[in-house]
């Protein structure tokens, strides 16, 4: 029977039908970080068990981290209780004997950032973290999936996932977009077509002409936000572009091991005739660039439309809490902040991307802070050596230490009440960036023209 | 599995109560169920106080703060003296989407939430809930629309888990609801999952060993 890349990538895994008629998924790699560990390692602790395969195991602290005073390692953590959180994971990688990459290490970084980039998570395999943004990984034609702090618990102690198997929905973007559309403003567009629970229950595949030609980081932006969709997992199939990017790195196989690795995962796609049960198509080629007015990742429109009569109590009060106005421009929100960063858009290609924006001029002078905040410490590396971190500072950005920063501001970096930031994350829920902060999803080229100008644009404009 | 939130006896797989709060929104997000500050804890327990944070008090709270001198939203409906002492909560379509924080439920128990009722509920929560022995039941807008209407009229209902069905007080069906049977095991007996996994301990090595042939590179 012909079968989709999922069905391919579950069939690998499968270790056991229970008489319930759930399954035993076996995982192959399990990454960990500061927040939904400590629980977890906690329960193994109480009911005297211990890791199954330690190796498995990967960690490193991002949520926490401050994005200063990084020199100062530990001791950088102001806030104390931020500081036991990312210190109990050290202690407990110790315990547990799992590597980590931790705050003083130069691979430190966003656990989605760091696992592709180390060839920790690789095609074929499958790959959970107890953070809802796993379905990154699925870029690399793995089967990736974000889970719960007693999940952790649960594949520390067994290897395995209990699981029951998704439905297949094929997203196909076709045609390919103009300049100054990008990944982001795809994945957004997919979203405010099917709705925040439009895949709920689904694993998507990503597939079509706009994906085929994206970079593997592009790839990632766009399967980082399938939970934003509602699908756990989202995927692409393996392909030279796969095969490149794995290639080298230094967890990725070598010798004889590479070649039988490539072999295996040339077969990691969907069979011509496989049954999806759900199919959206979308044309590339009519996408505009995106911007969110709300307060959910589905409230976004074109950058060249202007802020939609609500059809909500919801979008009323997204309304309300944004403060905004039906018939407002993009051009009419004057911005406080912005961010660049997070696992949809940290790496050296988003970097890039924002800094030919800007360089040579300088931000707005209405901004109140503008920073940029890289994946990891490799990734900050890399564009130092490309001398972006300059190009950045001269405009008046400030160049931060990696983590999550401001994604979600459980460190220092905060929205006060009331700011607007143009951000290139993937969640604007009340208060995300900060209490009472109001959060707009862009791009990485639109948040870059936004610092410019001090409100948004249309960044066709500047690059078209 | 926290606390003892279900009996081991027949009759106490029932909530009967005349009090469920209805939180009329849709896509209400993790973050809102326990803002991000409260996720530096390493515990399972004290989020309580703060389930709904930003939208129950007036001020932006922080962990280890005294929460009973703090100002509470009146408009909030959690605050409403009427549904005091609620052990379920009504709302509308994906709720707990967002973030996978385990947090989320372990601040609805903590708060004294046993049954969470909405139209549609996000994968991750779902799952999350069923781990820690908190019953979500999704049912159709007509049959939530029926519930919101009881709530408003502090009206008794009873939901009989064992039955499946949520009953008004005339004890007629209000709505036959789905639960998958080991999820629902799970509510029941209490099981120690892990333990339950390990039991195929066999089935997971003989699967490594296999595995390790095929794909050498996972396993170094
Ligand atoms: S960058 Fe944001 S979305 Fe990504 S893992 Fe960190 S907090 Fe989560």
């Amino acid at each position: 029977m012909p079968r989709t890349l999922y069905d391919k990538l579950w069939d690998l895994h499968e270790v056991i039908q229970r008489e319930d008629g759930t399954y035993l998924l076996y995982i192959d790699r399990h990454l960990v970080h500061e927040v939904t560990s400590p629980q977890a390692f906690e329960g193994l602790r109480l009911s005297g068990r211990t890791t199954w395969r330690a190796s498995s195991n990967k960690a490193t602290p991002d949520h926490n981290i401050p994005t200063t005073d990084r020199e100062l390692g530990i001791d950088g953590i102001t806030d104390e209780v931020s500081r036991l959180q990312v210190t109990t994971l050290d202690d407990n990688c110790k315990e547990f004997g799992i590597e980590q990459f931790d705050i003083t290490d130069q691979r430190q970084g966003i656990v989605h950032v760091v696992g592709p980039e180390q060839g920790i998570t690789l095609p074929g395999m499958t790959i959970v973290c107890g953070d809802s943004h796993t379905s990154t990984h699925g870029a690399l034609g793995a089967l990736a999936m974000g889970i719960g702090t007693s999940e952790v618990e649960h594949v520390l102690a067994t290897q395995c996932l209990v699981a029951i198997k998704q439905k297949n929905m094929k997203v196909e973007i076709n045609g390919l977009p103009d300049k100054g559309v990008y990944a982001k403003d795809l994945t957004l567009g997919v979203i405010a077509k099917i709705g925040t629970a439009g895949a709920t229950g689904f694993a998507i595949e990503y597939s079509g002409e706009a994906i085929k030609s994206m970079s593997i980081e592009e790839r990632m932006t766009v399967c980082n936000m399938a939970i934003e969709a509602g699908a756990r997992a989202g995927m692409v199939a393996f392909d030279d572009v796969t095969l490149n990017y794995v290639k080298g790195k230094p967890y990725s196989p070598s010798g004889t091991d590479w070649d039988k690795a490539v072999s295996q995962w040339k077969d990691l796609r969907s069979d011509e005739s496989a049954h999806f049960d759900k199919v959206i198509e979308i044309d590339a080629s009519e996408l505009k660039p995106q911007i969110s007015w709300g307060t959910s990742p589905e409230m976004v429109i074109d950058i060249d439309s202007t802020i939609p009569e609500p059809k909500s109590s919801s979008e009323s009060r997204a309304l309300d809490y944004m403060g905004l106005k039906t018939g407002m421009r993009p051009q009419d929100i004057k911005l406080d902040q912005i961010f660049i960063g997070s696992c949809t858009n940290s790496r050296l290609e988003d970097l890039r991307v924002a800094a030919e924006i800007i360089k040579g001029n300088k931000i707005s002078k209405d901004l109140k802070r503008a920073i940029v905040v890289p994946g990891s410490g490799l990734v900050s590396k890399a564009a130092v050596k490309e001398g972006l971190d300059k190009i950045f500072i001269e405009a008046g950005f400030e160049w931060r230490a990696p983590g999550c920063s401001m994604c979600l501001g459980m460190n220092p970096d905060q929205l006060d009440e009331g700011d607007h930031c143009a951000s290139t994350s993937n969640r604007n829920f009340e208060g995300r960036q900060g209490y009472k902060g109001r959060t707009h999803l862009v791009s990485p080229a639109t948040a870059a023209a936004a610092a410019l100008e001090g409100h948004f644009v249309d960044v066709r404009e500047i690059v078209g | 599995m926290l606390g003892k939130l279900w009996g081991k006896n027949m009759n106490e797989y029932t909530i009967h109560s005349k009090k469920m709060i209805p939180l009329d929104r849709s896509n209400v997000d993790t973050d809102q169920i326990i803002p991000k500050q409260f996720l530096k804890s390493i515990k399972k327990t004290g989020f309580g106080p703060n389930l709904f944070d930003s939208w129950r008090y007036l001020d932006s709270g922080f962990p280890g703060q005294d929460n009973s001198s703090r100002k509470l939203n009146p408009e909030f409906i959690l605050n409403n003296k009427k549904y005091e002492g609620s052990e379920i909560l009504i709302s509308k379509e994906n709720f707990g989407c967002g973030s996978s924080r385990e947090h989320a439920v372990w601040a609805l128990q903590d708060y004294g939430i046993r049954c969470v009722i909405a139209e549609s509920f996000a994968d991750i929560f779902y799952n999350n809930c069923f781990k820690n022995g908190l019953l979500a039941i999704a049912v159709s807008r007509d049959s939530l629309k029926k519930l919101f209407l009881l709530s408003e009229r502090v009206e008794n209902i009873h939901i009989d888990l064992v039955n499946q069905v949520i009953l008004d007080k005339n004890e007629s069906v209000i709505v036959k609801f789905e639960i998958d049977t080991f999820r629902k095991s799970c509510i029941l007996e209490g099981l120690d999952e892990i333990g339950l996994s390990l039991k195929y301990t066999e089935n997971i090595k003989h699967y490594e060993i296999s595995s390790k042939k095929l794909t050498p590179w996972i396993f170094e």
